[in-house]
């Protein structure tokens, strides 16, 4: 039996790195992957796919070389620099199971929780055991190794038919190239996107005459894409596929498959079986292994060492199932991990002249180290932190000293940053009309958490109070923070309800009045189009709106009749404290969102003791009640005007304005359709059109074309791998030049306002066009044109694009100047969605 | 501080310089809101300026009593000739104009309501220059195309007054591309379905397929008839013969998807007829206003040639 020094599980990025690392020194060493060929994430990309080399700032640290370019070109390197480099792969071996084979480890017991999906939870416990390990895999083989680099990646393994026979040879769970087969009964199990899309792509051919059934186990396609269900459906219409909802595979053998229809079994002709019904996250496997996670989330990652170690001793863990979605940076930890095994330890990161700038500007001359346990050690928030975490943490954070005085945001602008005090002191400036009106916030607290739970502008302006060092935390960086500390999050909730409340309620309220209202405080999420506050039912309780939007109904005549959109930042239910008695209206989500419930017992107390509070509320109330009984004045006599309003408010609502901050509207009875506005958009922006005037839903001539909205907290952030996608000043959501072209946020928003496109040759000037008829003319140029007038274009890279409101325009979005009837308009829904709506048809 | 020098100016395409977030409280650039149609753009600004550039002209007119009479060669009338010719000029670079978008503010829109209110004012400062001294000349040539224009404009705006409502109607949620679309997935099912048939019933479902036209030829694009189209053709004979046959005869499923295809093909022609209308003035429109221009020109050129 021989015990390799390092055994590296999964050969990405990270785990090829590793390898050729442990070659290069010369460790003994085994790769070991699962598929016959290297790198499977990346193998799996389309053919031609051009990968990107994001952080460009980052060096790169490992043996085998990496550069933008082709997919082919990147694993050719790879493939030829693995084999010269001597490293030893094995092939189509897949892990079951890692156990250390030495003595159990005194008191470290690893606690895996599972959840069922009844709600119950088991917990399992595994004595962990000393190295070396035993890699046991699914052949039945076994590898020993004394330090084991779990490399896997993110991606997990499919789903497998669990029916008999579902281990036969015709039994695939990817499908490379649709045109591979041909004259077959293929059935593709599972209607999410990754089944309809292979389906499709096996019947799109008539010539290749395969006879493709799409089986799905419930009766609709709850999972996958509208669009994919369209094109399923209309190829089943044109019986160019047949779908067997309702239905379950019950046995498959050689030739046929039977399967449990809603209409009893049956049992067909079967060439070929394509399983695709999703994967499991490898993050059971990992929990196995001894290996503990930060938090139950399901966005935490393992808990690592600053040297990758986790919290089995000698089970490293690196790349994207690390944490790090970027290649670059799985390279360099495949190099760094196989250093520190090697006893390497004052190694720096790679990334310690990126840090290094961060703090350059501080005055002290500290080491980066230094800094960093300065911060975590001062700032509440951050002291759960291991060294690894924080240096992490720190990348999407930045950190200012500034000068007693110095302004760190104004009131009014956008950002969805969080700040922590690591020294010194900041003011808030709770009046706006009179600035020396302040409240200090000390070190080691936040400021900021408003515009990151809300993702609304800045509710007060914020200036030191005398030299002050702050950090400020990015809201990838504070999510990250939250799931893998839940103190940090707890602290941030505490922190939000209690100065949410003293900015709503800004009449002289002091922190301490609020504590009887603050701990019976309770953070809910409500889905879209649920209801909190309901007409008609008894209730006192007061809700803070703290993310999202909700519209205000009142039932008028039977019908409900829309009153008003209350947006993040606002209150609802203060009528039921203060005249008790039955609700007067409905409060619903708009989208889904965050709103704190305060009891009205406590709150009561609270305006008893405090008359001006209740007077302010008395007073906003009597303006509330005054636009309802506006709406239903108007009711009575024009009942054809308020029900459009309505119609249209909630037409609006349902298109996602709740969530929006700025929003391109086209009256359809002035649009003559030009399409000025595409062109325009197409002219002010590289030659390619953020928005499609003519897709998108109508009601009533009301038109929402297809251009983001630039939501509060934008759907398309959520997963960018290199962190391209910002707010801007001007609160426009945009995405900067560091792109990949991964498509996440394509796929992530739900609105469709995302092209992936390559920027095309510039265009002869506009008078040559109009005099001579050179060039395309105005407006976005075809892919022939472009194709033909710049020989490099096949080969640019598609990058995704998306409207950026024209920031840095001077005359502000383009699509609405250009607009020579006046049917587009840009909005944001408070601003819409009014009582002026109504004077709409008036005009 | 060499190294942060600013990037170079470089061509008006180039994507504005991106500042971080700064914790400013940036404005935005500021924009019409307004929910105001061009004629009624910043409450009928334009209109009220043409109106009182009307009352103005009409007033001198009547006020001065030039020797001999009205015409083009007084001082009301090089006036009246200069500001004319001037306002001409200006109203035909709207087709510049709406080509032209920088990053700098302006409004399209109200360069229309200023086209449209100012060129309709033209009726009357253009038609008190020539002092109502009208014959077979190229200067009456000139007034007489500045009239197309204009007349031709108020067809333009009636359509436009008119027409988008009813586009917006037809169209729904759909989109020229995919009323298209569907148009050919009908097809296509036509010919999935044709399968079974015998000889004779499928040669009335090639006919909907290979002698159907979308927009048909001009004379049905003029009259809105397409009777004689391959796909109403086909839809009447199968029509015939699909009476009393059994529900589940493939006829009767050819039939449905022949009617099916017929509204599609109503639908997508109305969409194609009212957007094409839209445009269809600007074909007298354009081309006059540069005949106009020509002849501006020549009416100038000669006045001062044969003074």
């Amino acid at each position: 039996m021989t015990t390799y020094r390092i055994a590296i599980v999964g050969s990405g990025p990270a785990g090829l790195s590793a390898a050729a690392h442990a070659a290069r020194l010369g460790l003994s060493h085994v790769l070991i992957e699962k598929t016959d060929h290297l790198s499977d994430t990346i193998y799996k990309y389309q053919k031609g796919k051009h990968v990107m080399a994001t952080p460009s700032q980052l060096v790169l640290r490992s043996p085998l070389d990496f550069g933008a370019g082709k997919r082919e070109a990147v694993l050719g390197t790879w493939n030829e620099q693995t084999a010269a480099a001597g490293v030893t792969v094995k092939y189509m071996a897949e892990v079951k199971a890692i156990v250390g084979t030495g003595d159990p480890i005194a008191g470290s017991v690893m606690k895996i929780v599972t959840r069922k999906r009844d709600g119950t939870s088991e917990t399992k416990e595994i004595q962990r055991h000393a190295p070396p390990y035993r890699l046991t895999l699914t052949n039945g083989e076994e590898i020993y190794a004394d330090t084991v680099i779990l490399a896997i990646g993110t991606q997990g393994n499919p789903n497998l038919m669990a029916c008999p026979g579902g281990d036969s040879a015709h039994v695939q769970y990817q499908l490379d190239d649709p045109s591979d087969y041909s004259d077959e009964h293929i059935f593709v199990i599972g209607g999410g996107d990754a089944g309809i899309e292979n389906a499709l792509g096996l019947c799109a051919d008539p010539a290749q005459n395969n006879k493709v059934s799409l089986v799905n186990r419930s009766a609709d396609f709850a999972t996958a894409k509208d669009a994919n269900i369209k094109a399923l459906m209309a190829a089943q219409s044109e019986g160019r596929i047949s779908v067997l909802a309702g239905t379950t595979t019950k046995a498959i053998e050689p030739g046929f498959i039977t399967l449990d229809t809603s209409e009893g079994e049956v049992r067909l002709a079967c060439n070929r079986v394509i399983a695709r019904m999703g994967s499991a996250p490898p993050r059971g496997f990992v929990e196995g292994c001894g290996v503990e996670f930060a938090s139950a989330d399901r966005l935490a990652f393992p808990t690592l060492s600053a040297t990758f170690e986790s919290t089995a001793p000698g089970i490293f863990v690196v790349g994207a199932l690390a944490g790090y979605p970027l290649i670059k940076h799985c390279m360099n930890q495949g190099h760094d991990v196989v250093e520190f095994i090697n006893g390497n330890l004052d190694l720096l990161p790679a990334d310690e002249p990126i840090l290094e700038a961060k703090f350059a500007e501080l005055s002290g001359r500290r080491s980066v180290a230094e800094w960093l346990e300065i911060l975590r050690s001062s700032v509440s928030i951050l002291s759960g932190m291991s060294p690894l975490q924080m240096r992490e943490f720190m990348l999407d954070s930045s950190v200012r000293q500034v000068a007693a005085g110095t302004v760190i945001f104004e009131r009014g602008a956008p950002g969805s940053s969080l700040f922590g005090i690591a020294q010194g002191e900041v003011l808030v400036e709770i009046n706006p009309a009179d600035p020396s009106i302040t409240v200090p916030i000390p070190a080691g607290s936040i400021f900021g958490e408003v515009g990151l739970i809300s993702g609304r502008r800045r509710g007060a302006t914020v200036r030191a109070a005398r030299d002050t060092i702050v950090v400020e935390i990015s809201r990838t960086a504070a999510l990250k923070l939250m799931s893998q500390v839940p103190a940090a999050a707890r602290e941030i909730t505490r922190i939000t309800t209690m100065r949410s409340l003293l900015q709503i309620f800004k009449s002289g309220l002091a922190q301490g009045d609020l504590d009887g209202v603050i701990a019976g405080a309770k953070v809910e999420t409500v889905r879209a189009g649920q209801a909190i506050i309901t007409e008609g039912e008894h209730g006192d309780d007061i809700f803070i709106i703290r993310s999202g939007s909700m519209v205000v109904e009142r039932t008028i005549g039977g019908k409900p009749v829309f009153l008003s959109y209350v947006p993040a930042g606002s209150y609802v239910g203060e009528m039921g404290v203060i005249d008790g008695g039955a609700r007067t209206a409905t409060v619903r989500a708009a989208v889904k969102s965050d709103v704190i419930r305060l009891a009205g017992e406590p709150f009561r107390a609270l305006l008893a003791a405090k008359p001006q509070l209740q007077e302010k509320l008395r007073t906003e109330m009597a303006s509330r009640t005054r636009v309802n009984q506006f709406i239903e004045a108007k009711k009575d006599s024009f009942s054809g005007v308020v029900d459009m309003y309505t119609g249209v408010a909630n037409f609006l609502v349902e298109q996602g304005l709740g969530e929006a901050t700025d929003v391109l509207l086209i009256d359809e009875k002035l649009c003559v359709g030009c399409d000025n506005c595409e062109k325009a958009c197409a002219d002010t922006h590289d030659g390619l059109s953020r928005l499609d005037r003519e897709a998108g839903r109508t009601y009533a001539h009301l038109h929402v074309p297809t251009s983001c909205r630039h939501c509060e907290h934008p759907h398309c952030m959520a997963d960018c791998p290199p962190n391209a996608i910002h707010r801007g000043p001007t609160g426009e959501v945009y995405i900067d030049e560091t792109c990949i072209g991964c498509g996440n946020c394509q796929r992530n928003c739900p609105y469709g306002v995302i092209r992936m496109d390559k920027v095309p040759p510039k265009k002869p000037w506009l008078l040559s066009w109009l005099l001579f008829g050179r060039g395309p003319g105005p407006g976005e140029a075809s892919a022939k044109w472009a194709k033909k007038n710049d020989p490099a274009y096949a080969e640019k890279p598609k990058k995704a694009i998306k409207c950026d409101m024209c920031s840095g325009q001077e005359g502000g979005p383009a699509c609405v100047r250009a607009c020579p009837t006046g049917a587009a308009i840009r909005v944001s829904p408070e601003q819409f969605l009014s009582v002026a709506l109504m004077g709409r048809d008036d005009s | 501080m060499a190294s942060t020098a600013p990037p170079k100016a470089g061509s008006a395409r180039k994507a504005p310089v991106r500042k971080t977030m700064t914790g400013k409280a940036v404005t935005r650039a500021p924009r019409d809101v307004a929910h105001e149609g061009f004629l009624n753009h910043r409450r009928w600004r334009w209109a009220k300026a043409a109106t009182i550039l009307c009352v103005v002209v009409i007033a001198a007119y009547l006020l001065a009593d030039p020797i001999p009479r009205h015409n083009g060669g007084t001082w009301l009338g090089y006036t009246l000739g200069t500001v004319g010719a001037g306002m001409i000029v200006w109203l035909s670079l709207l087709g510049v104009r709406k080509r032209v978008i920088g990053p700098k503010p302006f409004s399209l829109k109200g360069w229309t309501s200023a086209h449209v209110w100012l060129g309709l004012s033209l009726i009357v400062v253009g038609t008190l220059h020539t002092g109502f001294q009208l014959g077979w000349n190229v200067h009456t040539l000139a007034w007489a195309l500045m009239m197309i224009v204009i007349g031709s404009g108020l067809w333009g705006i009636s359509l436009y007054a008119a027409l988008p409502e009813r586009l917006s109607a037809n169209r729904g949620e759909l989109t020229q591309k995919q009323m298209l679309e569907a148009i050919r997935t009908l097809d296509r099912q036509l010919d999935t379905a044709a399968q079974p048939l015998g000889g004779d019933d499928a040669a009335l479902v090639q006919i909907s397929l290979e002698q159907c036209r979308i927009a048909g030829t001009l004379g049905q694009r003029l009259s809105g008839n397409y009777a004689r189209d391959g796909n109403a053709r086909a839809l009447g004979a199968v029509q015939d013969r699909a009476r009393g046959r059994p529900d589940n005869d493939p006829m009767q499923q050819i039939k449905g998807l022949l009617e099916r295809k017929e509204a599609a093909l109503a639908q997508a022609r109305r969409h194609i007829a009212m957007k094409a209308q839209l445009e269809l003035w600007l074909y007298v429109h354009v081309p006059v206003t540069m005949a106009l221009l020509a002849a501006l020109l020549a009416h100038i050129f000669s006045v001062f040639l044969y003074w």
